[in-house]
């Protein structure tokens, strides 16, 4: 027992100074994203003093492009997301139930793939984007991330363990494979491709390096760019910078909000971004 | 991680076996080549996604590296043979950028490693707010690293948030963004504190499947929390400190939004900030000197590849969790 009352505190204490910790730099952001710009170079105060919205409609004054970087983002983010479930989940679904000639083959190279660090293929990506002409387009950025090797890993072994006989009674039924697939296999597959859509999604929103690379002219920017752009450019503007990245943020927080359980999921499965 | 690597590409002919004769006479396909026609289209997307940016710009990387490549409307080529490789041995910023790199993956890994090993033991001792406090911890995972970074670079400012709290408790104040000595690790701090929560929910998940047995002798015999915590949860976690420690250096190694951020694509003040995979960006888009910078991503990737090679050794068909 006495053991007990002595640790009991310190792991309280050790939780609690690193929830502290780690909270503090989100919360002074999105304070200092209320405050006037006056408050901010005066000096430090915690709490806003003279509360104020107007941060957040000047980031869309000065920055008109700000409502396109958040619209490239979205929608890239978007096209990822429909994409590498469908085409994941297909390449998975095959590699666990199909069988065709030269599957173990492919399989193997999937798990090269993921093998290799994404920096090798950058600058060579580059020069074949540039051939094809996708360079500062929204293809370019999506086409070379619409499959995942992680997620038809992940696929794969979620459809080992599906049961067989849905499909066998679908395919009796007349249905083709794909019509098996998309009618009665991706709707049972729904918690697998929650996961890997809230994984997708995160990577996609975050996305800093490709972007960087491909996008060129600041109507393509994704907001990670333009958040980098602008900070640049207002870089005394505190109470701006920190309303602009309160504003990317947000989407992120609420898909975790809500999936929560997924994210963690996904997390111990790959272990790995 | 992967744990199904018993499969060989060996013997695979064996797959497109030719389908019993004439048991199906109203079907213009045989059921083995309409498997193998799905197969292939299912499969489709990610063969040509994988072909086209993976398998080929990797043998173009190996091509590129051997070449001065000159960026001038298209493309000119001149073999050079290893010269992009021999020429990394006299390049100083090669080398400011491989001891910055390593300096960063030495410190962070073991502190991040040790940090995330600590928080997941607390969590998982029998408190309450658990879920309270794992969803507070993880908040810096699901933040882009250029939020990350844009706010800390504001808490660093000479006369920001941090060296406020510092001289409040009448400690040394610094200079973390300009002061060379200084910046690489204000990147330190800052990445340790937003990566060491990620690997705490894996070494979390892989706790909670040790039962709650193995300790019950030890609690017979009166250990402590601390002597339990040292001597069963931390060897039984072996395989899976070995393998964050792998994925930390794997990804310590790749380290670049942060100091391009920090330091406006320069790896300033003074190179402190300068990692491998920047000064690659800067060679391939900047100086358009795609060759060497294709040589030096290449020695990345091998001594990436070879990290991880040596993790699927050891760790092998060993799995974390279900």
């Amino acid at each position: 027992m006495k053991k007990k009352t002595f640790t009991k505190p310190f792991v309280y204490g050790i939780l609690i100074i690193y929830a502290v910790v780690t909270f503090m730099p989100f919360l002074w952001a999105i304070l200092s994203s209320f405050k006037p710009l006056e408050e901010i170079v005066s000096g430090i105060t915690f709490f806003p003093e003279n509360f104020t919205f107007n941060n957040y409609t000047e980031i869309f004054s000065r920055e008109p492009l700000f409502l396109r970087w958040m619209f490239n983002s979205l929608f890239i983010t978007a096209f990822m997301v429909v994409l590498n479930i469908i085409f994941n989940s297909m390449a998975g679904y095959a590699l666990a139930r199909v069988k065709f000639a030269g599957r173990k083959f492919w399989f193997f190279l999937i798990l090269v793939v993921l093998m290799i660090p994404f920096q090798v293929t950058l600058i060579p990506s580059y020069l074949i984007l540039k051939a094809f002409g996708w360079l500062d387009t929204y293809q370019g950025l999506i086409i070379p991330g619409m499959v995942n090797a992680t997620f038809i890993f992940m696929m794969r072994q979620f459809f080992l363990n599906f049961p067989k006989e849905l499909e066998e009674a679908a395919q009796m039924d007349g249905l083709s494979r794909m019509g098996t697939f998309f009618k009665i296999v991706m709707p049972l597959a729904k918690p697998a491709l929650a996961a890997q859509a809230v994984f997708i999604f995160m990577s996609s929103w975050n996305d800093f390096m490709r972007p960087l690379i491909i996008m060129s002219s600041e109507e393509m920017f994704t907001l990670t760019l333009g958040l980098n752009s602008f900070k640049g450019q207002y870089i005394s503007f505190w109470n701006l910078i920190m309303a602009a990245s309160t504003l990317m943020t947000i989407p992120s927080l609420l898909i975790y909000a809500f999936f929560n359980r997924y994210f963690i999921k996904g997390v111990t499965f790959t272990g790995g971004k | 991680m992967e744990p199904a690597r018993k499969e060989t590409p060996a013997h695979e002919e064996r797959q497109s076996k030719p389908p019993k004769k004439g048991k199906r006479p109203k079907r213009y396909m045989s059921k083995g080549m309409k498997e193998g026609l799905s197969g292939y289209l299912f499969m489709s997307p990610t063969i040509f996604t994988i072909g086209v940016f993976v398998v080929i710009p990797i043998i173009y990387a190996f091509y590129l590296s051997l070449n001065d490549v000159q960026l001038l409307g298209g493309i000119g080529y001149e073999f050079i043979g290893l010269e992009n490789y021999t020429r990394t041995l006299d390049d100083t910023r090669a080398i400011i950028a491989l001891k910055n790199t390593a300096e960063y993956v030495l410190i962070v890994v073991p502190v991040q490693t040790c940090l995330a090993l600590l928080l997941a033991a607390a969590l998982n001792s029998d408190i309450r707010g658990k879920n309270a406090f794992r969803i507070i911890f993880f908040l810096p995972t699901v933040t882009s690293s250029a939020v990350l970074t844009i706010i800390f670079m504001w808490m660093y400012n000479p006369d920001g948030l941090i060296n406020s709290f510092l001289s409040f408790l009448s400690l040394p104040t610094y200079n973390w963004l300009a002061d060379p000595d200084i910046a690489l690790k204000s990147i330190m701090i800052m990445n340790i504190w937003a990566t060491a929560p990620f690997f705490m929910v894996i070494y979390l998940a892989a706790m909670q499947d040790i039962s709650d047995s193995v300790y019950e002798a030890a609690t017979i015999d009166g250990a402590n929390w601390w002597q339990k915590f040292i001597f069963i949860t931390v060897p039984i976690l072996k395989p899976v400190t070995f393998f964050v420690v792998v994925m930390g250096v794997i990804g310590t190694f790749q380290l670049f939004d942060q100091s391009y951020i920090f330091s406006g694509g320069s790896g300033g003040p003074n190179n402190s900030t300068l990692t491998v995979v920047l000064l690659i960006y800067q060679y391939a888009f900047k100086s358009l000197d795609m060759g060497y910078a294709s040589a030096l991503a290449v020695v990345l990737a091998f001594i990436i590849m070879i990290v991880t090679i040596i993790q699927k050794k050891f760790f092998g068909e060993e799995k974390l969790h279900d």
